[in-house]
């Protein structure tokens, strides 16, 4: 466990920056967890799928499935890396807040 | 930082025999990289304490790409701070696993640079394995790795790095260039290698010949295996030889020919190419003698795995028989269907033969739209899935 701090926001996470407790999560956590993953800014397009993340989180408790991701936010995998270059599960799951997803090697 | 005598009876244990050791190797490497020692350290306290001290888990990776690097981090950072992060790259082997040494003498500097300096050639996907880098290093390896024309394989719910047999580089049996169909694929599939969006993984296996030097049949979702469609070809003066030279052809090849194909008087053989289930035993007995036919191709198989939960499957045919030559159109969009297929209706870590097994393989068939044919399954005639009537494909028509 680790804590990460910026400005006069503090907040736990685990070894690979995703947060340990989730209910900390706010749109500003979400704008200082996103410069760790090379997004500088977040703008309508980051939102739509953070919010579209964290909505599926708090409904079924896990993360969706890609494929499903890119029908309902309607942006292709190409968009979703250029959105968060990390990659849907490392980069888009931690700025949404979520726990680290369970990824198999 | 004081260099404390590193001790591993336990380990040393494993360097006795006249067989290569992993623990004299990484002795060797951990005399002058700290992130050895520490592995051997942390090794040791495991083999104590009967348990392994790498935490389950970890997401890590590099920028724009989703798979190519595991997370590894001890649970004993304190004790062993080298290797508090260790994580896994994996690199796109070649074809084959032909190299220069060149190349080799690049991979190994560029990783005694960066990381542990350990590798493991090769992992069980194919890929040139590089054990433990830190979570610093993993940009900087990857862009020295880049520069110098190496990239990352797969892993996690996507393409993993297909790979394949030495094919006909060094195999006279090999019945289509597999060098050259598994770098096609391999180029092809880019964005699926390296961005999952899978229920699971797939991988692409391609073996020369029925001999599978790549296990294809029992680890690839989608196994191409050489084949060919006409007679074995036969060299009768050399089948004598071998009877002269001591090999009992009645005993060793007739007798073992699961079919019962083939036949001896004593002067020539003659085999019923008919009856003929491609199994390379009467070949790999008498390999100056037989060789595989002319007429030459590939069966694509689908849907195995090797067990983790739930048991090994094996891949079942598909398409007995396809040409291979480039641009390998057929399975191309043979692949292409299974994944629309699976992508949509795969259950999260479901593989495409469990898939296949959940919703039996008759409707899996009709949603990709392969027809059918008897060398799908093992007994056509009394398998009750599946109806080979001209009259049943009739009431398929209406709906």
């Amino acid at each position: 466990m680790a804590t990460f701090t910026h400005g006069n926001v503090s907040i736990e996470v685990d070894e690979d920056g995703f947060m340990v407790n989730p209910d900390e999560w706010n749109e500003e956590v979400a704008r200082i967890l996103a410069t760790t993953e090379g997004v500088d800014e977040l703008t309508d397009e980051h939102w739509k799928l953070v919010n579209y993340l964290r909505e599926y989180y708090l409904q079924f408790g896990v993360a969706p499935m890609i494929r499903k991701l890119c029908k309902e936010t309607g942006f292709n995998l190409k968009k979703v890396y250029e959105l968060f270059p990390s990659g849907p599960a490392k980069g888009a799951c931690k700025v949404a807040g979520l726990p680290k997803p369970t990824g198999c090697v | 930082m004081e260099k404390k005598e590193l001790k591993t009876p336990l380990l040393d244990e494993l360097e006795k025999g006249p067989w290569p050791s992993f623990v004299r190797e990484i002795k060797k490497s951990a005399e002058k990289n700290p992130m050895a020692r520490d592995t051997l350290g942390q090794l040791e306290r495991s083999y104590e304490d009967r348990i392994s001290h790498w935490k389950h888990g970890g997401l890590v990776g590099v920028m724009g790409y989703g798979g190519g690097v595991i997370g590894r981090y001890s649970d004993l950072p304190e004790e062993f701070p080298e290797v508090a992060a260790f994580h896994t790259y994996r690199v796109n082997q070649p074809s084959g696993w032909f190299y220069t040494s060149e190349a080799l003498r690049t991979i190994c500097d560029i990783w005694e640079k960066h990381g542990s300096g350990l590798t493991n050639m090769h992992g069980s996907t194919g890929d040139i394995i590089l054990l433990g880098s830190k979570t610093e290093a993993l940009e900087p390896c990857f862009a020295d790795l880049t520069e110098a024309g190496w990239d990352l394989g797969g892993s996690g719910s996507d393409v993993r790095t297909p790979s394949c047999c030495v094919g006909p580089a060094r195999c006279e049996w090999a019945c289509y260039d597999t060098l050259e169909a598994c770098y096609d694929i391999t180029q092809s599939y880019q964005d699926e290698l390296h961005r999952p969006m899978f229920p699971y993984k797939y991988k692409f296996k391609f073996a020369g010949c029925p001999n599978d030097c790549v296990a294809a049949i029992a680890r690839s979702d989608m196994s191409i295996i050489g084949t060919w469609k006409d007679a074995i070809q036969i060299d009768q003066e050399k089948v004598r030889e071998y009877a002269s030279d001591g090999v009992d052809i009645e005993a060793e090849v007739v007798d073992l020919c699961p079919t019962g194909c083939i036949a001896w008087d004593g002067q020539k053989i003659t085999i019923d190419n008919s009856e003929c289930v491609k199994c390379m035993h009467c070949i790999n007995v008498m390999p100056k003698a037989l060789a595989p036919g002319k007429e030459r191709g590939a069966t694509i198989l689908i849907g195995a795995k090797a067990p983790i939960v739930g048991g090994a499957l094996l891949s079942s045919v598909f398409v007995p028989f396809i040409e291979m030559k480039p641009p390998f159109e057929e399975i191309k969009e043979l692949a292409e269907a299974i994944w629309d297929v699976w992508g949509e209706y795969g259950k999260n870590r479901e593989r495409v033969g469990e898939f296949i097994q959940r919703v039996g393989l008759g409707n899996f068939l009709e949603e990709i739209g392969l027809e059918p044919v008897p060398e799908m399954i093992a007994h056509p005639r009394t398998n009750p899935y599946i109806f080979f009537d001209e009259e049943l494909e009739e009431d398929e028509d209406e709906e």
